[in-house]
């Protein structure tokens, strides 16, 4: 794809930072999360100005803001725009450009920096964030000249969307935004060494049809790739002209409906015993868009062990990276879908195949214990979904009450979940559900939550109070690090260290000191009361759900082991 | 196995530090390391000498090359008709009654007496980096005050003999 390249003529008197909040007009942003500070300070002055041009939103801490400008993005299909001030503005950035840049959320974070002829002198305030970004962007930029600012905008927003998306950062020394600036500024480019290869090579695609059309036990297996690409609809109709099994990874959820019969759900080391079985036992392995994580694949010897594997990733990195690929095709994985569906649509000989994954749906199910009164997570999230009716946006942090969410609601249409799946960061969710309420004001937006997540980033409630956005936070509350809990009690001979807590905020308290309307949960019934409700209305709410403490997450494939090797399957 | 990778790069401030903080990042291991200008203006070009395991990691060094915005082209010549040279300098001990005998030594090699003092000779070689090596074992017994070695920086030659298949993993074609 060839950069667009415009000329843009500016003849008044202008700072830096006038131009950069021009920039950000120009590329349409509404919405701003940003954190001010020292550098940044001629930035808010320009912002203060442009007062009306977008939405700034201030989180409590510059995690907040970055994690719910990857929930923006995720959500809006938008960059999510992100400012900070240098040194510790920037650093507390770190952790959500890092989770961006895992799970390839396009994210334009401007960062602050002490004047030019001060940097490298430790001034105050001062931190190397290019040093320190570097290995966790896509690209970054620092920038040397007020007229080259524009342009770097304007670059990073095209490097940030398009091919695989990810973070990239611009740090603007303060003498660069606050210098008056009164020549014209071109804010043209061209990147010739980034090209990201679009369209698929059409004889992969023929390679690809001729192996389904010869295969015996195809799957599908949907990636993020395709949500990224807008491909749902092409992955659809791809997948029904064949009736092909489909799983899908855990950023996969909503690429392909998760209800429909065709779908096996969620594969890897907390997915369904159908879905893993369906890539040990698959004689050809159609991966659209996933980078085969080694949370998805287990240990590698015995991954699709038998199959011959097609690889469609926008990123040729990733291909051949973990898994040896036969076929590789380079493409956006909308392009190589609709290529793909341009084929004549062939029998295949595969009805036996899909009659044994389709009876390991119903012979081998996830299953709970259920016990008289008290809650079980497993069931609580199958409550939000019936409430909601599989409708409502769903964020996560990682961890026991991630996986329980990802098993037992069913997206059917993508953008709607948004968790940390390559970083896997405590203290996502929350923030990212503000983020994500953001760009969908009608959505019903459920903040899943563990309750050492929740205590990362709570803060951020005073965003929900000052905007009254409707988010619902469920914590699901079981008074431990979850996941650590249960690896100590599987793998560290229940040696529990430092993963039960037993102090806790009165979360109910808590919300309510930020004129938020908190629950306390502790049976099924008082969770049937309140639940329904509580997401039907327009306000926001922390629901302090009590759950048992000892359950686990199953089934799982156990660290080191193979996709046929799951433990906890009950018939 | 050892490769000789060479990337074309923008020449900015951090490129550098992008491309070796990437290798080093991915574990790739790296011999050696030359940077210089070239013939066009805003662009450089980096020759890499890298021990790789196997075909397979060779592949993702040059794809994660390829990935960085900055990087315009990479390519590995290891197996092309190629010009690679290195340049050394070793200050050698010697008083004056053994600087002929220096000298007879390094003349096969092509070097030159760049500097000499009372109690030293420095020895300019350049050359591939197997005879550098040959010529420092050679010097070695002398007493070897420094050494400073600048790593290979090799092109392509510019006639190519007609190979059936070269190894190419460059993804910008």
């Amino acid at each position: 794809m060839k950069a667009q390249a415009s000329v843009e003529e500016q003849t008044a008197t202008k700072t830096g930072a006038d131009l950069l909040v021009e920039a950000l007009i120009e590329q349409d942003v509404e919405t701003l999360f940003g954190y001010p500070g020292g550098a940044v300070l001629p930035i808010y002055d320009a912002i203060y100005r442009a007062e009306g041009s977008f939405d700034h939103v201030l989180p409590r801490h510059e995690q907040g803001a970055i994690h719910a400008a990857e929930g923006y993005a995720r959500v809006s299909g938008r960059a999510g725009v992100v400012i900070g001030t240098s040194g510790p503005g920037a650093t507390n950035l770190v952790t959500g450009i890092a989770d961006a840049m895992m799970d390839s959320i396009p994210l334009v974070i401007f960062t602050g920096q002490v004047a030019k002829g001060v940097i490298g002198t430790d001034a105050f305030q001062e931190s190397d964030i290019m040093g320190i970004t570097t290995p966790i962007t896509k690209h970054n930029y620092q920038v040397q000249e007020i007229e080259e600012l524009p342009r770097v905008v304007k670059e990073a927003f095209h490097i940030a969307t398009t091919g695989r998306p990810g973070p990239v950062v611009v740090d603007i020394p303060k003498d660069i935004s606050s210098t008056v600036y009164a020549k014209d500024v071109n804010n043209q480019f061209h990147l010739p060494g980034y090209q990201p290869t679009m369209k698929p090579n059409p004889l992969q695609i023929s390679k690809l049809h001729d192996a389904l059309v010869e295969a015996k036990k195809p799957v599908v297996l949907a990636g993020s790739g395709v949500i990224h690409a807008g491909a749902s609809e092409e992955l659809r109709t791809f997948v029904r002209n064949y009736k092909l099994p489909v799983t899908t990874t855990l950023l996969g959820l909503g690429s392909y409906p998760g209800s429909d019969e065709l779908s096996l759900g969620m594969a890897g080391m907390h997915g369904t015993y159908s879905a893993n079985m369906a890539l040990y036992e698959c004689d050809l392995l159609i991966n659209i868009g996933s980078r085969f994580d080694d949370r998805l694949t287990g240990n590698l010897k015995h991954f699709a062990p038998n199959a011959k594997v097609a690889h469609v990733d926008i990123d040729p990195a990733e291909i051949g990276k973990n898994i040896p690929t036969q076929i590789p095709i380079v493409s956006d994985a909308k392009a190589a879908l609709e290529s793909l569906n341009g084929k004549p649509v062939k029998e295949l000989h595969h009805k036996g195949w899909m009659e044994a994954i389709s009876q390991n749906k119903v012979d081998y199910p996830l299953w709970h214990d259920q016990p008289d009164a008290d809650i079980v997570p497993q069931w609580l999230l199958q409550k939000v979904y019936e409430y909601t009716k599989g409708e409502a946006i769903v964020t996560t942090d990682v961890g026991q009450h991630q996986m329980w969410a990802a098993q037992y609601y069913h997206f059917d249409e993508p953008n709607r979940w948004v968790t940390s799946g390559g970083l896997g960061t405590m203290g996502y969710g929350f923030p990212a559900a503000i983020g994500a309420q953001l760009a969908d004001m009608d959505a019903t937006c459920v903040a899943v939550v563990g309750d050492g997540g929740f205590q990362m980033t709570l803060q951020e409630l005073s965003v929900l109070q000052e905007r009254r956005l409707p988010v619902k936070i469920l914590i699901v509350n079981n008074q431990a690090l979850g996941m650590v809990r249960q690896w100590q009690e599987k793998f560290y001979s229940e040696r529990y260290s430092q993963s039960i807590i037993d102090t806790q905020p009165d979360f109910v308290k808590l919300a309510e000191s930020y004129q938020v309307p908190g629950y306390k949960i502790e049976t099924q019934d008082q969770l049937l009361d309140v639940l329904p409700g509580v997401l039907q209305d327009d306000q926001p709410a922390v629901i302090d759900c009590r759950v048992l403490q000892k359950e686990n997450v199953y089934p799982m494939i156990a660290p080191g082991k193979g996709l046929h090797e799951m433990i906890g399957v009950k018939r | 196995m050892r490769r000789i990778v060479t990337a074309i790069v923008h020449n900015r401030s951090g490129v550098l530090n992008r491309v070796t903080g990437l290798l080093a990042k991915r574990q790739f291991n790296i011999e050696s390391i030359s940077v210089g200008r070239t013939e066009t203006e805003g662009v450089s070009k980096m020759t890499f000498v890298v021990e790789v395991e196997d075909d397979r990691k060779l592949e993702q060094l040059t794809k994660q090359l390829n990935k960085q915005i900055d990087v315009l082209k990479v390519s590995d010549i290891t197996d092309k008709a190629i010009v690679a040279r290195e340049l050394a300098m070793v200050k050698v001990i010697s008083n004056p009654q053994i600087r002929n005998e220096i000298q007879g030594i390094i003349e096969p090699f092509r070097a030159s007496i760049i500097d000499v003092s009372k109690e030293s000779v420095t020895v300019q070689v350049t050359g591939k980096s197997d005879k550098v090596d040959a010529l420092i074992e050679l010097l070695r017994p002398y007493g070897i005050k420094e050494l400073a070695r600048t790593g290979l920086t090799a092109f392509t030659r510019g006639h190519q003999p007609q190979v059936a298949e070269f190894k190419s993993y460059s993804l910008l074609k």
